[in-house]
């Protein structure tokens, strides 16, 4: 009986192998690229179609906050050669020299993006040679229209508001989080003032008794399965999100926001510098585009795509924020290590209470 | 080949855990010890006492304990039963009580998640019934729950088994000698199955206190527990010193107090799953 | 009867506790809607879906080969630290036992973070690393499931089949392997399920683009929930049920035979 077990498992074994060869078995091939960028910001069959059309094999691994993303780089444990995060980091970054300069001559498709928005890059990236923009929003809130009072969330204050106790999702994030803090008060969501940054934390302690929960990627599914009243979000999440549930809106509050572009660099890490070129590239297709923009549903710099769009979809102001709504936003920059280390721990503070 | 030859079997082993255990460790402990400019100093160790930190290992502590407790009393009556039964087919109804063991450990995060949020399964079966909802998603209650239910095969077998190995017999001949029920309890069955309860809390102590991916999932970042602090430290604040302080002294916490468990323990940390 | 009914209703109880949220996932997976709570119709879609996903796919077939291969090594290098172990005198005994009993007692966190800095320090994370680190932690499952086999057995026997001019490697084939083989069996077997069921050791030994079930399942649940999930769910939850019927019923017939054999002596 014994050795029946034996030859069972072994073929029960072989059987496994060979479905294992055949399932992962080329991944450190020469031909590859290692892309980083944040969850849900790619079609995963754009993926695909890049594998088939250039044989080039994608490394694809994913990042929750631009914290983590940092983190992820600087442990030096892979060799990324492309990565997409947000315009504080990239500066952070760019100051730190762990960006390479980006060959736009080598991405001929780069013609297909508008060039309004190489200028608002300039924030972070003064001489327009680092990096490649993705796409741009702002942050806001989206709301339950069934739960919640529109007139409400005009302002931060929806937030702290007792009436939606137990029904608000906040950002698990450290700036975005400050951010609404900060705006509520009528501060730069760029403060170092150790006073407003005190002040903020206070707030969101008074807030957490009133949190559901702090998300980032998910708040967006938990509003569509209708969970929860609000939730802070950026403006893309928000547009699919109504898309899929149209008892939500989305409102960027009256005391301003922020307003963030998601751009692409290489890295100082980079060792297949080629591929990345033709990944970028591939990119700014505007077939491809438009597969990125219909899953990720953010406001594109691709000026081709952009034109190619129903009038309905160019006119939705929670994809396109409109001037009225951007003249009020600031854009996110990059702190000193001391500053960084402080909205750390009073964000660990806030969150370890209970 | 004689026995002196033999021990060099262990060999292979032996350079095996100088490399990948005995390196590590060490690599922990000159993080913790140093800051990142790679000075020398004890603050990281020291880190633990500091409000935040120590509310997390406190959290952790309560969480786990409450989880131990429930698994135990929720696993012995179980074990006694299932032992109990003489079928043919006691294995297979054993396996069944063992089964989503073997299901992905994130699955069934999953389903808790599914169960417990504001709008879920249990909130729309009450809601039909009549009956308020509960809100427990994203509170160390729901955390509890789920680790309760992952963790409890983890108990119900060594129990079992320690269970299954004491002879009929003897139960026998406490009986015939005059013992009632309760005293064959306490004086064979109880002190006969102490090494199996100390293996399963061995199972489910430390992954409750130093679990940290589902105070993550179903905490909604409101569970902070010790795994979710040095997770933190390593992949959002890009401070491996403290990591790794933190983690020495939970390392030293868990060994330490699982050591002295085990003194009590003969057999062997949890051996007794097959 | 009283007893015997409430026994009945525990048992019942706990079953359910343990089958209620596995259902509930199983029933999800036909959903044809992609609400968590109302019943939109019986589809399989999730599963075409399922099986369309090159992410889920790879996660699979990682999965198993790191299980596979982490679990052979491991029983081959424990099996022979047993038996060295076997041999040592009891210092060296308890001194190899105590560093096998740490990633056992050891904090998973502490284990995988541990072999960060060390993978960090020297190479790059990739396959192998979540490969190597799955080794460490499984090897000390097999030499405590060997050990004690190897303590039942006499050691005279092997000697006097030395003396009588075996070669050790046919005198250890011959005497000690039967009477451990069940033992390196079922130390495999739960390398495995240990290998299997592990997270926090992968999630931070793996290298970009690699994942096992465990961690594709957390980066896509912290994106939010997607029904393909539910199908997976119960895929796996079929695949574990049918493997453990066929042991069962293998190894029950292990025991009959057994039976069997002590009867006629």
């Amino acid at each position: 009986m014994k050795k029946h077990l034996i030859s069972l498992f072994l073929g029960v074994f072989s059987i496994f192998g060979a479905l294992s060869l055949s399932g992962c078995g080329n991944s450190s091939s020469e031909n590859s690229l290692t892309v980083l960028n944040y969850g849900k910001y790619i079609d995963p069959i754009v993926l695909d179609m890049f594998e088939e059309e250039t044989g080039i094999h994608v490394d694809y691994e994913e990042y929750v906050t631009p914290e983590n993303m940092y983190t992820k780089y600087k442990a030096g444990s892979i060799d990324y050669d492309l990565i997409c995060t947000s315009d504080y980091m990239i500066e952070k970054l760019i100051q730190e020299g762990e960006v390479l300069e980006m060959n736009y001559d080598k991405i001929p498709g780069i013609s297909n993006l508008d060039e309004s928005y190489f200028e608002f890059s300039k924030a972070f990236d003064p001489e327009t040679k680092y990096t490649m923009p993705y796409f741009f929003g702002t942050v806001g809130i989206l709301y339950d229209t069934t739960k919640v009072d529109a007139a409400d969330v005009t302002t931060w204050g929806a937030l702290w508001d007792e009436k939606y106790s137990g029904q608000i999702i906040m950002a698990d994030s450290v700036r975005d989080a400050f951010m609404a803090a900060l705006k509520y008060r009528g501060h730069s969501l760029n403060t170092t003032d150790e006073a407003q940054l005190l002040e903020a934390q206070e707030l969101l302690i008074q807030q957490r008794p009133l949190v559901y929960s702090y998300l980032v990627d998910e708040a967006q599914d938990e509003m569509i399965a209708e969970n929860a009243a609000m939730a802070l979000v950026y403006s893309g999440e928000a547009a699919l999100a109504i898309d899929l549930n149209d008892k939500l809106a989305f409102s960027v509050p009256q005391e301003g926001s922020n307003m963030w572009i998601d751009s692409w660099f290489i890295p100082k890490t980079c060792v297949h510098s080629e591929n990345a070129e033709k990944f970028l590239d591939f990119l700014c297709r505007q077939d491809i585009a438009q597969l990125n923009f219909d899953y990720v549903y953010y406001a594109t710099p691709n000026k081709a795509l952009f034109d190619s769009l129903d009038a309905e979809l160019q006119n939705n102001s929670v994809i396109f924020p409109g001037n009225e709504v951007l003249s009020n936003c600031e854009v996110l920059k990059s702190l000193d290590p001391e500053s960084t280390k402080r909205y750390n721990d009073l964000w660990k503070e806030m969150k370890s209470k209970n | 080949m004689n026995k002196w030859k033999r021990q060099f079997l262990a060999g292979p082993y032996l350079i095996w855990i100088a490399g990948f255990l005995v390196l590590p460790l060490a690599f922990i402990l000159y993080y913790a010890l140093s800051r990142s400019d790679g000075s020398l100093t004890l603050e990281n160790i020291l880190a633990i006492a500091s409000p935040v930190h120590r509310k997390a290992l406190l959290l952790s502590l309560r969480i786990a304990l409450i989880c131990t407790f429930f698994c135990i009393v929720l696993s012995y009556p179980l074990a006694m039963i299932l032992n109990k039964i003489r079928s043919r087919h006691q294995n297979l109804i054993v396996f069944i009580f063992i089964l989503p063991m073997w299901m992905n450990f994130m699955l069934r995060i999953l389903a808790w998640k599914m169960l417990l949020s504001n709008n879920g399964v249990i909130n729309s079966i009450l809601e039909f019934l009549g009956l308020p909802g509960i809100d427990i998603l994203n509170t160390p209650t729901a955390v509890i729950f789920c680790m309760v239910y992952d963790f409890l095969p983890f108990m119900i077998l060594p129990i079992y088994n320690s269970m299954a190995r004491i002879s009929p017999d003897l139960i026998e001949a406490a009986r015939d000698l005059g013992a009632g029920n309760a005293r064959v309890f306490f004086k064979i069955i109880l002190p006969l199955t102490v090494s199996g309860v100390v293996s399963g809390i061995i199972m489910v102590f430390i992954p409750a206190l130093t679990s940290f991916a589902i105070s993550d999932l179903l905490g909604g970042g409101k569970v902070l527990m010790i795994g979710n602090v040095i997770e933190q430290s390593f992949m959002q604040e890009y401070n491996w010193n403290l990591g790794s302080g933190l983690s020495f002294v939970l390392m030293i916490f868990v060994i330490v107090s699982m050591m002295l468990m085990n003194s009590h323990d003969k057999e062997g940390g949890g051996a007794g799953i097959w | 009867m009283v007893k015997k009914a409430a026994e009945r209703f525990y048992l019942g109880l706990i079953f359910l506790f343990l089958y209620l949220p596995i259902i509930v996932l199983i029933v999800l997976s036909f959903n044809d809607s992609k609400s968590r709570v109302y019943w939109g119709g019986f589809t399989l879609k999730w599963y075409q879906r399922m099986f369309r996903s090159s992410n889920i796919l790879n996660a699979f077939g990682t999965t198993i080969l790191i299980t596979l291969a982490s679990a052979l090594f491991a029983t081959l290098i424990g099996t022979l630290a047993a038996l060295g172990i076997h041999a040592m005198k009891s210092r060296g005994q308890a001194i190899m036992l105590g560093a096998t009993n740490i990633p056992l007692l050891n904090a998973d966190i502490v284990t995988g973070l541990s072999m960060m800095l060390l993978f960090v320090r020297f190479t790059k994370l990739g396959l192998s690393t979540v490969l190597v680190a799955h080794i460490t932690f499984t090897i000390p499952y097999v030499i405590l499931n060997v050990l004690p086999k190897l303590k039942q057995c006499s050691i005279s026997t092997y000697e006097a089949a030395l003396d009588l001019g075996a070669t050790p490697l046919y005198a250890f084939y011959k005497i000690q392997w039967p009477q451990i083989r069940s033992g390196v069996f079922s130390g495999f077997l739960m390398a495995m399920t240990m290998s299997l069921d592990d997270f926090s050791v992968t999630y931070f030994t793996k290298g970009a683009g690699i994942n096992t079930l465990s961690t594709m399942i957390y980066t896509e649940m912290r994106k939010g929930i997607i029904p393909e999930m539910y199908a997976l769910s119960t895929i796996l939850f079929f695949i574990a049920f049918l493997l453990l019927l066929v042991m069962n019923f293998a190894s029950s017939g292990r025991e009959h035979k057994k039976i069997k054999e002590r009867r006629r002596t």
